[in-house]
């Protein structure tokens, strides 16, 4: 701290480090441009859901195996999903940065976000798309009343 | 004129009243953590919290430590966290404040306390000395820098800062990430920046474009409202943001 007080200090260049690519820029805007996207996907989300036909009380399994189903609303999902989450995401990695201040804890808690993130966005992605709720051979005791008509 | 002694007090009269102050002491030599000590103050209505300041100094504790110099808002020596809120002591008349209430006092936070309201200012000013905030400029007119109004209205408001450390100690990522630029040091960039004589407006965009620069910013406007001269720093901020966007001013 006292080294630095001499005259020449504002004409030396930045001693914070610069390494690779600016990841603080794109989160920045990533933050904004997902949040753009999400308002029009959640409230769509929201409209079809609880809004269209006979509104919340459709919400069966029947009805969640029939999104499932088309196509349009897998990539719907499918979007909602990895804008949400990762968008989620940062803003927790931004609260831990700007709140925890020892590093190693910072960087458990971060590690665990990570992973947990990867972790449901697999795991999401993979339900979307073989999402099947009628799996082929499967116990009819088991499986929706309605599978009886298709199977 | 006998009803004139009859009358109340008339209205813009100097009136005096008692105030107690509290502020946070702390001797690094005695005190292991700092505590708070009451003040019991005679005060006029055209006092400042300055003065009452001196009135503890002068006539009750002279072991109180605080800096000012020009005690005019214009120094930018004693910014001071005042009912939490931080102000100039010089700025702040005790009528304007709750005066049936204790009024209490403490240095700015985030920076490393010294004494009873004097903070280490270094990182604040090391912060302030990253940003390259003086004219850089290759052009060598015979007479001047020619700039028109439009040009120069562009960073009036920045040029406005007094460098109290107000904005910087009263932002909450500033609090608990010293390393993070702060408000002030990205208001005197702007002020060169967005200042058509100077050349180096993209070495400063750089250097802002940081994992610790402008985007550590999480808008807030706790600094906005800190700012003692009325600066509109948040906003400030937001278009250094835009300039890096953009790759240039």
């Amino acid at each position: 701290m006292t080294s630095n007080i001499a005259l020449d200090a504002p004409r030396s260049p930045s001693a914070r480090t610069k390494r690779g690519v600016n990841w603080e820029k794109w989160g920045w805007i990533y933050m904004r441009v997902s949040g753009v996207a999400l308002v029009a996907l959640i409230f769509g989300h929201l409209f079809v859901n609880l809004f269209l036909g006979d509104g919340v009380s459709q919400i069966d399994f029947a009805f969640v195996a029939g999104k499932l189903s088309d196509p349009f609303w897998q990539w719907y999902d499918f979007f909602l999903l990895w804008l949400a989450l990762i968008h989620g995401t940062n803003g927790m990695r931004t609260i831990i940065n700007d709140y925890v201040a020892t590093a190693s804890v910072r960087r458990i808690l971060q590690g665990a976000l990570l992973s947990s993130t990867v972790v449901l966005l697999v795991l999401g992605t993979l339900v979307i798309f073989t999402f099947d709720p009628c799996p082929a051979g499967a116990d009819p005791e088991l499986v929706a009343s309605f599978c009886a008509d298709i199977l | 004129m006998a009803t004139a002694t009859e009358t109340p007090a008339e209205v813009g009269a100097i009136q005096e009243f008692t105030v107690t102050v509290i502020i946070r002491r702390f001797d690094p030599e005695k005190d292991a953590e700092p505590y708070w000590q009451d003040f019991d103050v005679q005060m006029y209505s055209t006092d400042r919290v300055l003065d009452a300041l001196h009135k503890v100094k002068w006539d009750q504790d002279g072991t109180l430590s605080f800096r000012r110099s020009c005690a005019h808002g214009i120094c930018g020596s004693d910014a001071m966290r005042i009912n939490g809120r931080n102000r100039l002591a010089c700025k702040t008349l005790i009528k304007d404040l709750d005066i049936t209430k204790p009024i209490y006092i403490e240095a700015i936070k985030g920076l490393p306390l010294e004494k009873d309201l004097i903070v280490d200012m270094e990182p604040f000013f090391a912060s302030y000395r990253q940003v390259q905030p003086f004219l850089q400029s290759s052009s060598k007119p015979e007479k001047e820098r020619i700039q028109s109004i439009e040009e120069r209205a562009r960073f009036d408001d920045t040029t406005k800062c007094i460098l109290c450390a107000a904005c910087t100690s009263s932002c909450p990522v500033f609090w608990t990430d010293g390393q993070y630029f702060g408000p002030a040091a990205i208001v005197n960039a702007h002020r060169f920046i967005f200042d058509s004589r100077d050349d180096q407006a993209q070495v400063r965009l750089d250097i802002l474009n940081d994992k610790e620069g402008v985007w550590r910013c999480r808008t807030t406007f706790n600094c906005s409202e800190a700012c003692p001269r009325g600066i509109e720093v948040t906003k400030a901020i937001a278009e250094v943001k835009q300039a890096i966007l953009r790759g240039k001013p």
